[in-house]
């Protein structure tokens, strides 16, 4: 009797229980497709804060000073120390290796750009564009490509390994040069492949491939300094405890953790005689800008939940009031107050239920649709939060019910029937 | 009683009458508009306060001398007059000098200045007159023992009490306050960083009246912080602005299916005035003016609520105030009623093509 009282009110009432059903799955997609988003922006956001560039600075340790004003170095170091150019690939090999976006290795010198009247002293900075390297069984790429995201080209990259360069943006203005030009750096011809802006101190120099400024200086197989551009976790305070000072599994939590901190460590024990620190500017920023974008999500998240909820509340209220006259008739008959109760909350349970999954899978599907067309990578719904996402839809409607089988089961049946409640 | 009076009586007794049910239809407007005034609120504030963020990143615009050539003395006061309180300027002067037979660049600050611009610049101490901040390589270069410092014959003695980390080029420095600077080297600031607020097209615009205030100097965006603000910027903007659209859409949906249904619910209402000869205009009239009371209620509460919900959230994630918009109210408000209107006239329309004796019967 039970179930084909509930079987009869979804089959004759279909259009209600559908709005009411509709109203629920509309609010679990919004909470799911909200809550996806809230848990997957961290990654997101930290992924795209990369184009800030990089974020940890590897030097050799036994370090002279830079003469560096305005990003233009006055008189590129030629003495002191350098690492070693073949140990790069290792970078690789660290333990957070996944979180390495990028690195650049570079090898700057002062050289003479033209001959007799018109000769000048300009930069030539050495680096990789986009260097195909090999670590163990990994094949990936490294170079100012992806560590610059805002050098813009005008022209083509030179290829790492052909003699062509590019010309600085106020450099090439000052002497009129243009790309597929030809310049004398040193007495040596290099072909001109594309005009630099970056809107730094690269426009007043030259930028080639590692190889040419390590003949030219003759320091083959030697850097001078490498740029990391590295997915990173906010630093904490416990991010900022001395390595050092902490034993067992602190430590070894402090290693696990993906801190600027402790990449920056980690590249230490990978490349020799190295000293790597993070950028501030980029570094202690991120965190920053994370933690308030995350915080933000989080909390339009809980609002979301929340006008959720009301509005499945205030749906299956009107839900349950329009029905006070099958409530006065089933009292009428003998149905005790349990009885009825039970009904309705069963019936309210079907519709969570049917609502709740729909509603997931089209929260899954909002979740997706907004990630491919914002940051051309999908939002992935965890499945944990299935359960989740249910036991809400389960809240949130028999919260909305609660109050009014109450109130529909307190209800005299006379008084009902005769309509004047 | 007059037409009228009997009108407002069958407009308001069901308001009271029917308590729970106006409740209800009450709180789904509440909720959306809730939701709608909060979401719009925050997004039209949020963008501002994001960009206030970003500007720990430091300068974005740059202002240097031309080559080999120092800043005109009053160049700070110019530029900050056209910024306004739209950014901070702090300048800077660069000379190479030599200490122990080594060359340094030493370089002028103004201290809080340089707090506000830099803020991710990690100073133990900053440096007061006759006092020099090392950058953390130079300090390792020169220890922590006073120094002479030399530029173009003249001598600076210094006392190194603060280190500076940054992991940049500032490590590589000495810096010392630009009154010193100026009496020791005879030069004035050759650079003036700016960390200006706005979005590209306003810093655009005030890169080239930096221009025009400052035609003897470069005035240029720094790509870096630029480029990146605007792609990270913009990709948030736009994940709130689908948030916020959905949430709006979803709420505004459920809202209708509630109030449609409890319009539903009056159907004999709708019979028995048919019966008794109204026509379908003035009962439709009847029911929609309901809706817009109704309505006009809970879009005001509404929208009070929003405001507090919107001020919470800025409160708790930004540390300042979301002001209220009070642009927003008559879209808050025309919408609250439209909403409850629209649901009031689509099962109107179902109805009016019923015949009221099917109803009564209860068919």
């Amino acid at each position: 009797m039970f179930f084909r009282l509930i079987y009869q009110s979804f089959r004759l009432q279909r259009r209600r229980k559908l709005m009411a059903a509709l109203a629920i799955m509309l609010g679990v997609a919004v909470s799911t497709a909200t809550i996806a988003i809230a848990t997957d922006i961290g990654d997101k956001v930290s992924e795209e804060l990369r184009s800030y560039g990089a974020n940890i600075s590897v030097v050799p340790q036994e370090d002279t000073l830079d003469l560096n004003v305005g990003g233009v170095n006055i008189k590129p170091a030629s003495e002191g120390a350098f690492l070693n150019e073949a140990d790069l690939p290792k970078i690789k090999g660290i333990f957070w290796r996944n979180n390495i976006r990028g690195f650049a290795p570079f090898l700057s010198t002062q050289v003479t750009l033209g001959k007799g009247a018109t000769a000048r002293d300009v930069e030539l900075i050495g680096t990789y564009f986009n260097k195909p390297l090999r670590y163990g069984k990994d094949d990936f790429t490294a170079g100012v490509v992806k560590t610059s995201p805002w050098w813009r080209v005008q022209g083509e990259w030179p290829k790492d390994d052909e003699r062509a360069v590019l010309v600085g943006a106020r450099l090439a203005q000052a002497i009129d040069l243009k790309r597929d030009d030809s310049v004398t750096v040193n007495g040596q011809p290099l072909h001109v492949s594309g005009i630099l802006s970056t809107g730094a101190g690269e426009e007043q120099a030259i930028v080639a491939p590692l190889f040419v400024v390590q003949e030219i200086t003759g320091r083959p197989g030697l850097v001078r300094r490498i740029l990391v551009s590295a997915v990173t976790k906010p630093e904490d305070a416990f991010a900022r405890t001395d390595p050092r000072t902490l034993k067992g599994p602190a430590y070894d939590r402090w290693y696990c953790s993906p801190y600027a901190l402790s990449i920056a460590h980690q590249l230490e024990e990978v490349i020799p005689n190295a000293h790597a620190e993070q950028i501030r500017q980029v570094a202690q920023n991120e965190g920053k800008i994370l933690n308030k974008i995350q915080g933000l999500m989080l909390l339009i998240t809980i609002a979301a939940l929340c006008a959720a909820a009301l509005a499945v509340s205030a749906a299956m209220a009107t839900a349950i009031m329009e029905r006070r006259h099958e409530v006065g008739l089933m009292k009428a008959m003998g149905a005790g107050n349990a009885g009825v109760a039970a009904l309705f909350m069963a019936e309210a349970g079907v519709l969570a239920l049917i609502g709740g999954v729909a509603g997931y899978a089209l929260g899954g599907i909002l979740a997706a649709q907004i990630g491919r067309s914002i940051f051309d990578s999908s939002i992935v719904l965890q499945p944990v939060l299935f359960p989740i996402v249910l036991a809400v839809a389960f809240l949130v409607t028999y919260g909305g019910s609660f109050a009014s089988i109450r109130r529909a089961v307190r209800l005299d049946p006379a008084l009902i029937l005769r309509g004047n409640a | 009683m007059s037409r009228s009076r009997m009108f407002l009586r069958i407009l308001l007794r069901p308001l009271i009458v029917r308590r729970g049910s106006s409740a209800i239809a009450v709180l789904a407007i509440v909720v959306a508009t809730t939701a709608a005034t909060a979401m719009l609120t925050l997004f039209t504030d949020v963008q501002a306060k994001l960009r206030g963020e970003f500007r720990s990143y430091g300068a974005n615009l740059i202002v240097t001398a031309k080559t080999g050539d120092t800043l005109p003395p009053n160049a700070l006061q110019r530029v900050e007059s056209q910024i306004g309180n739209s950014g901070i300027a702090a300048p800077f002067g660069y000379a190479v000098a030599r200490v122990d037979g080594r060359s340094v660049v030493v370089a002028g600050l103004d201290v809080e200045r340089t707090k506000r611009v830099d803020p991710f610049w990690l100073a133990s101490e900053w440096p007061a007159s006759g006092a020099a901040l090392l950058g953390s390589r130079a300090a390792k270069q020169f220890g922590s023992s006073d120094r002479d410092l030399e530029f173009r014959g003249r001598k600076l003695h210094v006392r190194p009490t603060g280190i500076l980390r940054t992991g940049g080029a500032e490590d590589s420095r000495i810096y010392i306050p630009l009154a010193d600077f100026t009496s020791w080297t005879g030069l004035h600031a050759n650079t003036i960083e700016i960390a200006a607020s706005g979005r590209p097209d306003e810093l655009s615009g005030l890169t080239q009246r930096l221009s025009a205030a400052l035609p003897e100097a470069d005035v240029r965006p720094v790509k870096q912080i630029a480029d990146a603000e605007a792609n990270v910027f913009g990709k948030t903007r736009s994940t709130l602005l689908l948030a916020v659209i959905v949430i709006v859409l979803t709420a505004t949906l459920c809202v209708l299916a509630t109030l449609t249904s409890s319009v539903l619910d009056r159907r004999r209402d709708f019979a028995v005035m048919k019966a008794l000869g109204a026509s379908p205009g003035i009962s439709s009239a009847l029911f929609a003016c309901e809706a817009a009371l109704l309505g006009a209620a809970g879009a005001t509460l509404g929208f009070i609520l929003g405001i507090a919900v919107a001020f919470l959230i800025g409160r708790i994630n930004f540390n300042s105030v979301v002001l209220p918009h009070w642009n927003l109210f008559p879209t808050i408000f025309l919408g609250g009623i439209a909403l409850s209107v629209i649901a009031a006239l689509i099962p109107m329309g179902l109805l009016s093509r019923t015949q009221p004796a099917v109803i009564l019967k209860g068919e």
